[in-house]
């Protein structure tokens, strides 16, 4: 993770989760991306026995700074501007390729991926590397903007809708105005349908996230409302209902059913007690630290329930200023 | 380490070959409880566990977790898979027990990510 560590030391600042998602995401892409799928595989290059000031012109009209040398279709060497620079101080623009043209060329592998190119740029301090297939043949030429370009198209293409979710979804607080906005979803749960558990948790924790919530928020909210879902799955008789109010300065979750309902409530509370089945238990729920758990993830809990009667969760978690959804500015503040 | 470097120190295989495998895996933690995984695990840690359902992708998928290993080679369901495979959590299965699994990981440099109780002795757990 140097890289964070040099994007702190240069910018000076705290790198914040955002950056750090954006951060290992072009990290994983260096590591995903292959340097074939990134490289500019229509390679100019020139035979050995041309004259300089023939590359020189293939340079100028191509706007390009160096060409790879081929002779019997092996790499043979590489010509870039300082290697002409070097003939014109002797006046030797004349002489034939092979006597300027740099024999120890380093190369990369097309199916290397795009981190072992930035490796080898910096160990060499080299801005272009021509890329060679398993049998030595060249096949393309990269360089850092090759690779800067296909990052950019990757990031866009894999994140261009769930970026245009999230943005929209992001501003959903900010374009409305109102004296109080909130955004509701609602879930019913079935009993003991432990196939699809946790499927409205993880829709929850996915809107929030694309609401703009941070991450630690998000996993916050999504395990206390995980465990409450279980625990209607696990616990009511028909199942009920999972309510998330989202607001700008809170989240409210609320949990419904119509039954059993809980005897004793100063026990339910305990670290451990559990009145879950075998069954569960083998699932690995039951251990009775649900409610302890939501206990702990959240800034308000309420449990409010009789046996026959059904029991109600209800859960609040205020939000950090930094944490809050953005709201318009106020009109009235500005007249 | 990443989960392929993981992968390799235990002997596993990777149940879901189409997720990358480059993520960092910051720690570790042990548990079969899922509540326990809940209430103590931090972000970004591989899971051990030794059950095999669908409800162990979800809890990771809450948690954070970055990577799933199953303990004495225990196969989880074509489901689990599934699920594992969209939410992009790699799977991995290893012939080794809990105890040996934790002793491997543990010496190649990656530490508990487990968070004490807070009501416990800090100089209990914290290593």
């Amino acid at each position: 993770m140097s890289n964070l560590h040099e994007l702190y030391g240069r910018r000076g600042r705290i790198i914040t989760d955002q950056d750090a998602q954006e951060i290992s995401r072009v990290e994983e892409l260096a590591y995903d991306l292959k340097i074939c799928q990134v490289m500019t595989s229509q390679v100019k290059s020139v035979p050995p026995n041309i004259s300089i000031s023939n590359v020189l012109e293939i340079l100028r009209l191509g706007r390009i700074s160096g060409v790879p040398v081929i002779a019997d279709g092996a790499l043979r060497g590489i010509l870039s501007i300082e290697d002409i620079v070097r003939a014109m101080e002797k006046n030797e623009l004349g002489a034939p390729v092979s006597a300027y043209m740099s024999r120890e060329v380093v190369s990369v592998n097309g199916y290397d991926p795009v981190v072992k190119a930035l490796e080898t740029f910096s160990e060499y301090r080299l801005g272009r590397l021509p890329v060679v297939d398993e049998h030595h043949q060249l096949v393309g030429i990269i360089t850092k903007g090759d690779i800067t370009r296909g990052i950019l198209t990757a990031l866009q293409k894999d994140y261009k809708e769930e970026e245009l979710r999230r943005y929209r979804a992001s501003h959903l607080f900010d374009d409305i105005t109102s004296d109080r906005t909130s955004l509701i979803l609602r879930y019913n749960i079935r009993a003991r349908d432990y196939l699809n558990g946790g499927q409205a948790s993880s829709y929850i924790k996915r809107a929030l996230l694309r609401l703009g919530a941070s991450p630690q928020l998000a996993r916050q909210c999504g395990i206390a409302i995980y465990e409450s879902e279980m625990n209607l799955i696990i616990h009511s008789d028909h199942g009920g209902t999972l309510r998330v109010q989202i607001e700008p300065h809170r989240i409210l979750m609320q949990t419904t059913d119509d039954g059993p309902g809980i005897a004793d409530l100063t026990k339910a509370l305990t670290p451990g007690w559990s009145t879950a089945t075998q069954d569960v238990r083998d699932m690995g729920f039951g251990a009775g630290m649900g409610l302890v758990n939501i206990r702990r993830c959240v800034d308000k809990m309420e449990l409010d329930s009789a046996p026959g009667k059904g029991t109600r969760l209800l859960m609040e978690i205020l939000l950090r200023p930094e944490d809050r959804f953005k709201e318009p500015a106020d009109p009235e503040a500005t007249l | 380490m990443n989960t392929k470097e993981l992968a390799k120190l235990i002997n596993g295989d990777i149940l879901t070959p189409e997720i990358p495998l480059n993520r960092e895996i910051k720690g570790g933690c042990g548990a079969d409880l899922m509540s326990d995984v809940l209430a103590s695990i931090k972000p970004e840690a591989v899971l051990l566990t030794g059950l095999c359902n669908i409800q162990v992708v979800r809890t990771a998928q809450m948690a954070d977790v970055r990577a799933i290993v199953f303990v004495r080679g225990k196969m989880p369901q074509p489901e689990t898979i599934e699920l594992a495979t969209r939410e992009q959590i790699p799977l991995v299965t290893s012939p080794f027990g809990m105890f040996e699994l934790c002793g491997r990981l543990y010496m190649a440099g990656l530490h508990s990510f487990e968070t004490p109780l807070p009501n416990q002795d800090e100089n209990v757990q914290s290593a």
